[in-house]
């Protein structure tokens, strides 16, 4: 039963010839400075010299864009001292991170209280319309990287134990994954978000420091992991059976070495390019439960529900069309680079697509 | 046939099962019910209220007396919305949702499908340009996005047809087009790849060789090539279609029955909230099966049997 040493086999290792790497296309490159540049945006929106995103000036409620003076001395960007300065952060810009909250003070010391206000016109409240739309890009790419994490952390392996187990471990996985699509997901969310959201819970779990913003991307995250589940499953019962996993296998490479050296690598790309086809649908389901004013709450801001308060301002006599077309715009163009993205990656990682 | 059948419908009853037994649980998990509100009305009141609707019993009463009611297909009155039963909701809906979807649909096809087989017909010429373009718009628009601009523009621009409403042809347009592009979108891609993956095949290059024109190579023999993946697509993309889209319903103020699938689960309305998911889960199966069905009557290699 004595197996022969692995290393007589493998002894001369066949000479490797390295393959082209493909480059992205032009509407992959193009996307990928898009996405950074939103990206850029959201990080460094606290150091931009905007409005706070809620301040209300109901006087210059429905103003449009640039109808006054663009360049402004704000006065409720009056710089402050000490607990002063914290409340005041707190008020105008939402209760924000330590780093944030630095970015704020440091802008203020810069710029005083200029202001770039009213570039993208103002909604009923009198609130800055460019402001929000930088700030509400926030928590719309945070929603989209924690569903990416959790597919990463929770879809993955879960499709790859099951496809590589094989046999009962995988029917009972899929089965559980199976049941769970088959409830529409809509209603789903929607009753995630209910029970989370009602009274009870909802203390209990800002007790332990999950706030409403928290909880909504956790109910998004959980719903997103599916579809990556059963990618990676159908990959790994295709490699487990794949000529040269066998190969690998009859040559006495240990069980470990043939998940690092052959499988990963075959798998890294189909888990790209499911990435970069999950994000985009998640970033679009956040907007939509925004929409249905069940996502993201106010006064925190979201692309999507602020084009659902444009769409709401989509009325006939005087339409207040900015309110609706810029955070549309906004959403859409991240969406487009996305799956733009996708597309692009898909070429270059899909092994299958190489002629 | 009939084995494939007896195996795939007796598949689609656990499925059923299943769902109900998660929905029924998940629901009653959750504090507060269907007549939780913030002023109580009288205890007596309350107790009443809960003999009539059977939530005194204890659970597995509940689920019991529920799982049997709906075997003898009722689907029970709407505890939120007055003297309606399920049955009666889902009905009104259904003919707004339905011939909603199915225009759109038929739209998606026909649109979706011609884009598909031009841009295939020359990959990497203007038109095949335009419509990957437009497909990825399509793919990646929001659909609120879609309808909100689609009625800036064409309501109040250029005041071609009603903003809302239901019931006349006009009225159905707008709503069918935004509900339709996401779909059309999905088909034109679908129709494109396969068509193109097709054009690379032997039985092409035999048509080529023979002499065949090259309308006719894309028209008769390469778009038989994406016929399987847009029949995948649609039988899933009608099960959903029919049973409303909560967006274009909102906006375009139709009775649909997209709407009570959010409004049932926020406001715990137990029966409809169950009715409705079973229907969904009850039509997603059946086209799925369908699906298979057309699948192997088209294509003789694939075997229900396996």
């Amino acid at each position: 039963m004595a197996r022969s040493e692995p290393s007589a086999v493998s002894a001369a290792p066949p000479e490797v010839i390295p393959r082209p790497r493909p480059q992205l296309p032009t509407s992959g490159r193009l996307a990928v400075v898009v996405l950074g540049l939103v990206v850029l945006v959201a990080v460094v929106v606290p150091l931009m010299p905007l409005p706070s995103p809620r301040t209300v000036d109901t006087a210059r409620s429905l103003e449009p864009p640039l109808a006054g003076r663009l360049l402004e001395e704000l006065p409720e960007l009056e710089p402050r001292e000490g607990e002063a300065a914290d409340a005041w952060i707190d008020r105008g810009f939402g209760e924000l991170g330590p780093i944030s909250r630095l970015m704020v003070r440091a802008r203020v010391a810069i710029c005083g209280r200029w202001a770039v206000s009213g570039l993208l016109g103002r909604d009923e409240l009198g609130r800055d319309l460019c402001a929000r739309i930088c700030w509400g890009a926030r928590v719309s790419l945070a929603v989209a990287v924690v569903a990416a994490l959790v597919t990463l952390v929770v879809g993955v392996p879960w499709g790859a134990v099951a496809g590589w187990a094989g046999g009962r471990v995988d029917d009972a996985m899929m089965r559980a994954v199976d049941v769970l699509n088959s409830i529409p997901l809509v209603f789903l969310v929607v009753f995630l978000v209910t029970v989370l959201g009602e009274d009870s819970i909802r203390l209990a779990l800002d007790s332990l420091g999950i706030g409403r913003l928290a909880i909504f991307f956790l109910v998004v995250a959980a719903v997103s992991w599916l579809s990556m589940a059963r990618i990676v499953r159908g990959r790994l019962l295709e490699l487990r059976d794949a000529t040269y996993v066998e190969a690998a296998r009859a040559s006495g490479a240990s069980p470990a070495r043939i998940l690092l050296r052959h499988v990963v690598p075959n798998l890294a790309g189909t888990v790209v390019v499911t990435l970069s086809l999950t994000v985009p649908r998640v970033m679009l389901f956040e907007s939509f439960l925004s929409f249905l004013g069940l996502g993201v709450q106010p006064p925190d801001v979201s692309w999507g529900l602020l084009a659902n308060a444009g769409l709401k301002a989509l009325i006939p006599l005087d339409p207040a069309w900015w309110l609706f077309l810029f955070p549309s715009a906004a959403l859409a163009v991240t969406l487009l680079a996305l799956g733009f993205l996708g597309d692009a990656l898909e070429a270059v990682l899909d092994p299958r697509r190489h002629r | 046939m009939i084995a494939f059948l007896v195996r795939r419908v007796a598949w689609l009853m656990a499925t059923l099962l299943v769902v109900y037994t998660v929905t029924f649980f998940l629901m009653r998990a959750v504090p507060g019910g269907p007549f939780s509100s913030e002023r109580q009305p009288p205890p007596e009141i309350r107790e009443a209220i809960a003999r009539r609707y059977k939530l005194d019993l204890p659970l597995s009463q509940q689920y019991v007396s529920e799982l049997s009611r709906l075997l003898r297909g009722d689907l029970g009155m709407s505890f939120r919305l007055a003297d309606y039963s399920v049955a009666e909701v889902i009905a009104e809906g259904w003919q707004a949702s339905a011939s909603l979807g199915t225009v759109a649909m038929v739209l998606a096809v026909v649109v979706g499908g011609g884009a598909g087989v031009l841009s295939a017909a020359r990959p990497g010429g203007l038109v095949d340009g335009l419509v990957r373009v437009s497909t990825m718009v399509g793919i990646s628009l929001p659909s609120f996005a879609l309808a909100g601009l689609a009625v800036l523009l064409v309501v109040y621009e250029w005041r071609l047809l009603p903003a809302a409403g239901w019931g006349t042809l006009p009225q159905l347009i707008l709503p069918a087009c935004c509900l339709g592009a996401v779909y059309a979108a999905e088909i034109a891609r679908l129709v494109r790849s396969g068509v193109v993956e097709a054009m690379q095949s032997d039985w092409v290059r035999t048509a080529r060789a023979k002499g065949a024109s090259h309308s006719r190579i894309v028209l008769h023999h390469a778009v038989r090539g994406a016929i399987g993946p847009v029949v995948s697509f649609l039988g899933p993309a009608i099960a959903g279609i029919l049973t409303g889209s909560v967006v274009v319903e909102k906006v375009f103020a139709i009775p649909g029955i997209g709407y009570h699938f959010i409004e049932a689960a926020t406001t715990r309305d137990y029966t409809l909230a169950m009715g409705l998911v079973l229907l969904y889960t009850l039509l997603l199966g059946v086209a799925g099966i369908l699906v298979d069905l057309v699948q192997a009557a088209l294509d003789p290699r694939i075997d229900l049997e396996k």
